[in-house]
């Protein structure tokens, strides 16, 4: 019965992120015109292009591999898993000893490598230009978010993400400089894992600043939309790990009731609302960086999170 | 019982080598060495794995009249020996099975099958070896075979160079192990490694033979700055060897290094876990960056040896500073860390370097510009490789993740160490090997990339034929295993499980009967991993979108020219080369670790000569630390030089002159 119970929980927090991500794209879209003041699309278009995208055929290059085949749906379902990994409305996920929040890293080092392998695969110079500067972006986000869970796992004793969660919200934790660092290197690992500005553009066609889009440009068709859908859980993974890890309040307990559940969810769509508006405000406020920028911004992050972890480890004296 | 059928297996070995000696030009020859090979390697393999699996606490012994004559050799097979014989003939056995189809195209057979299989029996001597003398002799046996399979094509360019290097390195790396031996066997000369066991060295003297352990055993495996050979040596030998030396040979050296420091030396000093854990860290990352700056397909894959070489260091160096600080379950986890590790780069490793060697066999080229497209052509290579790519880069499903996934797991242990250097150096090396992964997974998607996508940059990668069964059959038994000790660790640490309790007297928890095969390797609240799990998630959710899609939406297809932004150009020039790939990386790092600059030069309007673009790298190490050493070897040969055409006067002058001083210093002795 309980593992019924447990089950139904993870099923349902997994519909929720797979149906909330086009919401929060189309949401920060909304809120990123309203402040440009234009009209902006509906809140619901992320939908129904997706809906479109699915329903055309798909349209490959000549000499393109099975791997460009394959890798949208292995993209898709490495970022599907990991994000039914993270809490939302409730902690204690059924599949959450699955993974840990090392793993949780890993899986999505492992959509972006098959997402840069296909980049590669028709062998145009864009996806080779856009595979090449994802995985340098990714050679330091990657080691700067690994020492944000280090923080935090030292802090909680766990790198269960589960455990994170219950340890942020007791008694025992108070205000740390560590924690306010990590929180800071986490949104920078956060900006640029999701090809937002400064690092990257989600707009843009301009062929030289591309970075995600230079990826996928090749794609068509239900391999875009799966692609797309990818890409808004993963925005949406992040932003369910920052409000789990920094702002875990109100979230319930797995054997909560339905009450609690509600509290849960109610307070996670706000945290997402709040999260999003903070995010395109930023992004309307701020310009694009160079490219090689970007490994200053991101040294920036994995000092900060080296610096948080050097701070516990001497603080935990023995 | 598995200690005889081991030393039989070297035995037919041997006789093997001396055969293919005699039968060199038949053309059968090849066949019959590799069969023979293969059958040894899968009987030591089998003899060693069941007595890990079905009496790991025992230990055997046996003792054979030959050697020195007093001493005679001894051989032990115990759990640490056990493992290591598991890892060296797995490696054998798949890479005897390789060379059945590879070897057919050798151009010169009588170079490598002679030393073929006297090279396995060397690797398993060293592990067996009871006593010092045995130890050194057939670690310098294994050497001197590598070097002569280094050495098989040694017109090609370069190969003269590696294989002069490599013995240097390697005579210099056995001088310092015969140091640590005579240190460690004390004035009085016991050998035998149960004797070196019953003594304790004072600590002047630990520390002594811990240095001398890292040189000796540090530069067979690779680890920064002794790794300057191994990207020259390795390529350079046929690709079924530069599997065995890159997969199997570096790792008979970790047991050098394991079987002294842990075993023979005593109780460690905490700061032989920092020096350990430093050295591993900078091997980590300074290995991946060389790899990236490669477009050599194999060096390429040379240098990630190092990287990997560095991560078992560093769990070494965990398990050392924790062993010295009595944390002997923590020790416990750092230890199966690095020796899973061990297992683990051996087969992806190995799997690699078949893939290279099937590209090179097909298409003759190593160079990684001059390939690409593969996949088209060579579809079950492809495959194997890019398995083989996912397992080093550290990525879930496969077997590499679950070893680093167990080495950041100790690292997050170690606040609990007392002293500060190490509260400093444990974060750092958590960084690096953080970097270091994420580093490698760029490298294998230039790797693969450029080899096996895109569009073929030369007619060789355009007519490339797949290669035969028997290298794919090697390849596919390593794929297997890459995904089975990714996703069922839980059997493969438990196997561990006996090593670590002969050498630290702790292990893990048994993982196997846990729930749903998941691995907890310290408590289930701290942290768990399940890869069975995670795979058939992500399976299920990629087949299950797929089948989704392509039933209620569309799976209408057609193919077209590729896109490009509007403007596709058909010439493969136009596509990003493998340098192109790492430039981003080699403007974020390559300042800094290689003083790499770029020059480019574009002429101003109105003139047609070409744009050019200049790059200069220089590597450090050999800079400050080899060039010097050259210079003054050079130096001292050309004084030394004038000697020779000295007149016979000033010869008898000399020799009159020596002897006059050597009675003088008698005298004064005295």
């Amino acid at each position: 019965m309980a593992l019924i119970h447990d089950a139904l929980v993870q099923l349902a927090q997994l519909l929720l992120m797979l149906a909330l991500a086009p919401l929060l794209t189309g949401y920060i879209r909304k809120v990123k015109a309203y402040l440009l003041r234009r009209q902006g699309p509906p809140l619901l278009q992320p939908y129904r292009d997706l809906l479109k995208l699915l329903r055309k055929e798909a349209v490959l290059a000549d000499n393109a591999s099975w791997v460009f085949r394959t890798a949208p749906y292995l993209i898709f379902a490495t970022t599907l898993i990991a994000a039914a990994l993270v809490p939302t409305f409730a902690t204690g996920l059924l599949f959450s000893p699955a993974a840990d929040l090392i793993a949780i890293v890993a899986l999505l080092g492992t959509a972006r490598f098959a997402l840069a392998l296909a980049g590669l695969d028709v062998g145009t110079s864009f996806g080779g230009i856009g595979a090449s500067r994802e995985m340098m972006i990714a050679s330091l986000a990657e080691p700067a978010m690994l020492m944000i869970v280090f923080t935090l796992s030292l802090l909680a004793g766990s790198t269960q993400l589960s455990s994170v969660a219950v340890f942020v919200q007791g008694p025992t934790i108070g205000l740390r400089v560590s924690l306010a660092m990590a929180l800071v290197a986490l949104i920078m690992v956060a900006i640029a894992e999701n090809s937002r500005i400064p690092v990257d553009n989600p707009a843009t066609h301009l062929e030289l600043t591309m970075i995600h889009e230079a990826m996928i440009l090749e794609y068509s068709g239900r391999h875009l939309a799966v692609i797309e859908v990818a890409a808004s859980l993963k925005l949406l993974l992040y932003f369910s790990l920052i409000a789990c890890m920094f702002l875990p309040w109100g979230i319930a307990s797995a054997n909560g009731d339905l009450a609690a559940f509600a509290i849960g969810l109610v307070s996670y769509v706000t945290k997402l609302a709040m999260g999003g508006f903070l995010l395109a405000v930023f992004e309307t406020a701020t310009a694009k960086m160079r490219v090689f920028r970007v490994s200053d911004f991101l040294g920036a992050a994995l000092m900060l999170g080296l610096l948080a972890t050097l701070l516990l480890f001497v603080s935990q004296a023995a | 019982m598995a200690l005889t059928i081991v030393l039989s297996c070297v035995a037919v070995l041997l006789g093997t080598s001396a055969l293919a000696v005699a039968g060199a030009r038949s053309s059968l020859t090849s066949f019959f060495v590799y069969g023979v090979a293969l059958a040894a390697g899968a009987c030591a393999l089998g003899a060693a794995g069941a007595m890990l699996v079905i009496a790991p606490g025992s230990a055997q012994t046996a003792q054979l009249p030959i050697g020195l004559p007093w001493l005679g050799a001894h051989f032990r097979l115990d759990a640490l020996a056990a493992l290591f014989l598991v890892v060296i003939n797995l490696g054998s056995f798949t890479s005897s099975l390789y060379g059945l189809g590879y070897g057919r195209h050798e151009s010169s057979p009588g170079r490598v099958l002679p030393f073929f299989p006297a090279f396995l029996a060397g690797m398993n001597l060293v592990v067996l070896a009871d006593d010092a003398f045995t130890f050194l002799l057939t670690w310098e046996f294994m050497s001197l075979t590598s070097w002569a399979l280094v050495m098989a094509h040694h017109r090609e360019r370069d190969n003269a160079r590696a294989g002069y290097i490599y013995l240097i390195m390697a005579s210099f790396g056995t001088l310092a192990l015969l140091l640590t031996f005579g240190l460690l066997a004390g004035p009085n000369g016991g050998y035998a490694f149960d004797a070196i066991r019953a003594t304790t060295p004072s600590a002047g003297l630990s520390a002594a033979v811990l240095t001398l352990a890292l040189i000796g055993a540090g530069s067979k495996a690779g680890l920064v700055p002794l790794h300057v050979w191994l990207p020259l040596a390795h390529p350079a030998a046929p690709s079924h060897v530069s599997a065995l030396m890159s997969g199997v040979m570096t790792k008979v050296a970790v047991y050098g290094f394991v079987r002294i420091v842990f075993d023979l030396l005593g109780p460690p000093q905490w700061w032989w876990g920092a020096v350990v854990l430093t050295l591993g860290g900078i091997s980590a990352v300074l290995g991946v960056l060389y790899a990236l700056m490669q477009h050599d397909l194999k060096r390429l894959l040379a240098y990630h040896t190092v990287e990997n070489i560095g991560i078992i260091f560093i769990g070494l160096g965990l398990a050392l500073a924790f062993r010295a600080n009595d944390m002997r379950a923590a020790a416990a986890l750092a230890l199966t860390a690095a020796l899973f590790h061990v297992f683990n780069h051996s087969v992806f490793k190995s799997l690699l370097f078949f893939g290279a060697g099937a590209v090179l066999g097909a298409t003759g080229e190593r160079d990684m510009e001059h390939l690409g497209g593969l996949i088209h052509r060579m579809p079950l290579t492809a495959i194997a490789f890019l398995a083989g790519s996912t397992a080093i880069s550290a990525l879930p499903p496969f077997n590499g993740f679950v070893s680093e996934w167990l080495t950041f797991q100790a690292i997050l242990l170690s606040p609990q160490l007392p002293q500060w250097l190490l509260k400093f150096i444990v974060p750092a090396a958590g960084a690096m090997l953080a970097l270091s992964a994420a580093l490698a997974a760029g490298c294998f998607v230039k790797a693969f990339g450029a080899t096996f996508l895109g569009r073929p940059r030369r007619s060789v990668a355009q007519n490339a034929q797949e290669t035969d069964a028997w290298s794919l059959a090697a390849m596919f038994i390593l794929v297997l295993l890459c995904l089975v000790a990714g996703i069922l660790p839980g059997y493969f640490i438990d196997a561990l499980a006996p090593v670590t309790q002969l050498l630290l007297d702790a292990r893990l928890a048994p993982q196997a009967q846990l729930r749903w095969l998941t691995i907890v390797p310290i408590a289930a609240s701290r942290s768990s991993y399940n890869g069975l799990l995670l795979f058939v998630l992500v399976a299920a959710a990629g087949w299950l979108g797929a089948y989704v899609i392509h039933r209620w939406a569309s799976h209408a297809l057609r193919r077209a020219a590729a896109w490009d932004c509007g403007f596709p150009d058909a010439r493969p020039v136009t596509q990003y080369t493998a340098g192109s790939f790492a430039q981003p990386i080699r403007r974020v790092f390559g300042g800094f670790a290689f003083r790499a600059h770029e020059q480019v030069y574009i002429p101003p309007p109105g003139q047609i000569q070409p744009a050019q673009f200049h790059l200069s790298m220089r590597d450090l190490v050999w800079d400050v630390l080899y060039a010097p050493i050259e210079g003054v070897v050079n130096f001292a040969a050309d004084r030394l030089n004038q000697v020779q055409s000295w007149t016979i006067r000033a010869y008898l002058t000399m020799v009159f002159g020596s002897v006059v001083l050597l009675l003088m210093v008698l005298a004064v002795w005295h």
